[in-house]
């Protein structure tokens, strides 16, 4: 028997973490990083501390960037819809959007943009076509409400939602090439039968995509 | 921030706008005599933006806490239009706490346990620095310039700082740090010296002055000018300051520092009874009244009217996009230092859109920028004041800073 009482899990914390370690991987070290929807700043300090990127972050919660500046992180207030027009082109060699893309207005525009300031662009997004969420809706006749989607329609963030498959189309018609992609459940967990597509799209709950433009 | 395309530089108004100022020597006031002030004087032809040379200037400033063996710890903290190197120690006139006191000291958010503070009086100013009161071209028994002061700009102001830095053999400060006029002086620093500053924090401050912001100093100057006691400028010649003038001029900046919040916080509506018990159409008045007249009459006593014209003129002409080709990404392309952009909701006088404004410039030259909204109902006076959420990210991101900076 362990000395230490076991750590308490915080809802949440486990689905950061392995979204941080599942996309530092895929992050060269010492790079440029401009993560949108920084939050706190927890990735942007994860990249600084373990790949020693030079990794910043716009976060449209003012208090959450009030937060990261004050521990240091340098996070700017500012809108995906809004504020990447205003970057150079190129300036980053990595560009990523964890868990907001069916959150913003534009999502094609924001991508387009992510693309023309990062060589490379990193997609997370929680996948609309999980068995769940379409049993759910065959089933009741109803909007799915599923631990991901957890928000009645009438008051959700989430106002683009989107499926693995939607997202392989959407960069074809873009012609961005998927340099990698996985999808895990929530616990951030593969399986070899997620490696194809209509698989993947049946039982992935998050999806992880790096782009580049083609 | 949409606004038409300028063209005229600092330097350019500030060449264009060549009519006079002038400085007084009042000794029974709360502004002491240059001698009391620590200062650095630098012999030889100062050019300023005007085309003037001054044949001199003295640079009159405190320092806060120790410089290290690699004098790589240097913080400069800028102080506001009507500020002084009396950071974090009383005014020597008026015996008030240093206007920044809660943010620099031992254990503070600029922590001077930590860092070593300098704070400059500005060129212009009159609490040491050179300015309309100082004797003409230097001279010790001449008269004060007053009128004939020349024009300056606010990259002046920051040319004279760089001469101190230069006196105290430091090569690159770690940061530079003000609101306001301040957070000018900060932005021209690190446009014009960008390797001499590894961080800088613009606080609720602006890459120009609005033509809102001048008309209000207009007013002010106006104010002045129409006291009798002014003289044209040379009222230390008749042993008069325009106590009136300069202190309407305040009063109606006065207004511009707060918000509708904090005014209606403060003092609402209530009536404050005189003492003497008459009534007539003005005998008893509203509490906002009193106040005002208290900032106007405390701040005659502690500011040179000259002074003040000339310094508010400075902020007028400040334009940096302009000094740049009318791009204010062009004045920080390829910039290493670190920004911190702070503005206050309730700050209509430098508002967060002005701050916004900078932060997508520097966005635009590539620059490493932090930029926060402070949520307050003080206006712009918030920088000066109590607030726990911007100490907290001054501090946390001067931190960060020192960690990059191997401090």
């Amino acid at each position: 028997m362990s000395p230490h009482p076991p750590p308490i899990e915080r809802p949440g914390r486990t689905k950061v973490r392995f979204d941080l370690r599942l996309m530092s991987e895929m992050i060269a070290p010492a790079s440029r990083v401009l993560d949108i929807g920084s939050g706190d700043g927890t990735l942007i300090e994860y990249l600084f501390r373990t790949r020693g990127c030079d990794a910043r972050g716009i976060e449209i919660d003012m208090a959450e960037v009030t937060r990261a500046v004050a521990h240091g992180l340098p996070v700017m207030h500012g809108d995906a819809d809004t504020d990447l027009a205003h970057y150079p082109d190129g300036l980053f060699d990595y560009v990523v959007l964890s868990r907001t893309l069916q959150a913003v207005e534009r999502p094609q525009e924001v991508l387009r943009q992510m693309l023309r300031i990062g060589t490379r662009g990193l997609v997370s997004f929680p996948n609309f076509g999980h068995w769940r969420v379409r049993w759910q809706l065959v089933r009741s006749g109803r909007m799915p409400m599923t631990p991901t989607w957890d928000r009645p329609w009438y008051e959700t963030p989430n106002i683009h939602p989107c499926t693995i498959r939607d997202f392989f189309v959407l960069c074809a018609q873009e012609g961005y090439a998927v340099e990698r992609w996985l999808a895990v459940d929530n616990e951030g967990q593969q399986a070899p039968w997620r490696r194809f597509p209509s698989l993947a799209n049946l039982f992935g709950e998050q999806a992880l995509f790096l782009l580049r433009r083609a | 921030m949409a606004r038409p395309r300028v063209t005229n530089t600092q330097a350019e108004v500030a060449r264009k706008v060549h009519a006079a100022y002038a400085a007084p020597i009042m000794d029974h006031l709360d502004i002491p005599s240059r001698d009391t002030h620590q200062s650095a004087t630098f012999d030889g032809r100062f050019m300023l933006d005007c085309g003037v040379a001054l044949p001199a200037v003295t640079v009159a400033y405190q320092t806060y806490g120790t410089l290290n063996a690699a004098r790589s710890n240097a913080i400069l903290a800028c102080h506001a239009l009507t500020g002084d190197q009396y950071v974090a120690e009383p005014h020597p006139g008026t015996g008030k706490p240093g206007w920044w006191s809660q943010v620099v000291g031992p254990g503070r958010p600029i922590d001077t346990d930590r860092f070593f503070v300098i704070c400059a009086n500005v060129l212009g100013g009159c609490m040491g620095s050179t300015g309309p009161r100082s004797p003409r071209d230097d001279t010790p028994d001449a008269p004060p310039w007053g009128t004939d002061f020349p024009p300056i700009t606010i990259r002046d102001m920051v040319r004279a700082q760089r001469l101190l830095i230069d006196r105290l053999s430091i090569s690159c400060l770690f940061a530079a740090v003000g609101g306001s006029m301040g957070g000018m002086q900060v932005l021209e620093w690190a446009a014009t010296y960008p390797h001499q500053v590894f961080a800088a924090i613009p606080v609720a401050t602006a890459a120009f002055h609005s033509a809102q912001n001048i008309a209000f100093h207009e007013v002010g100057r106006q104010a002045v000018f129409a006291d009798p006691d002014w003289a044209g400028g040379e009222y230390w010649r008749h042993g008069t300051i325009p106590a009136r003038g300069l202190a309407v001029a305040r009063m109606a900046a006065h207004i511009t520092y707060l918000s509708e919040q904090a005014l209606t916080r403060k003092f609402g509506r209530r009536l404050q009874i005189p003492a003497t018990g008459t009534t007539s159409l003005f005998g008893d008045m509203f509490e906002v009244e009193s106040y005002l007249r208290h900032q106007g009459s405390t701040f005659v006593n502690r500011f040179d009217a000259n002074s003040y014209l000339t310094i508010t003129r400075a902020m007028d002409y400040f334009d940096l996009a302009a000094d740049h080709g009318g791009d204010l990404a062009q004045a920080f392309r390829g910039t290493a230092t670190r920004f911190c952009i702070v503005s206050f909701d309730s700050d209509w006088l430098f508002p967060t859109a002005q701050s916004r404004a900078i932060a997508r410039a520097l966005n635009r030259a590539g620059a490493n920028v932090s930029f926060v909204e402070i949520a307050s109902d003080k206006g712009h006076d918030a920088f000066l004041l109590d607030e726990p959420d911007f100490h907290r990210a001054l501090s946390g991101f001067l931190s960060g800073c020192a960690e990059h900076a191997g401090l």
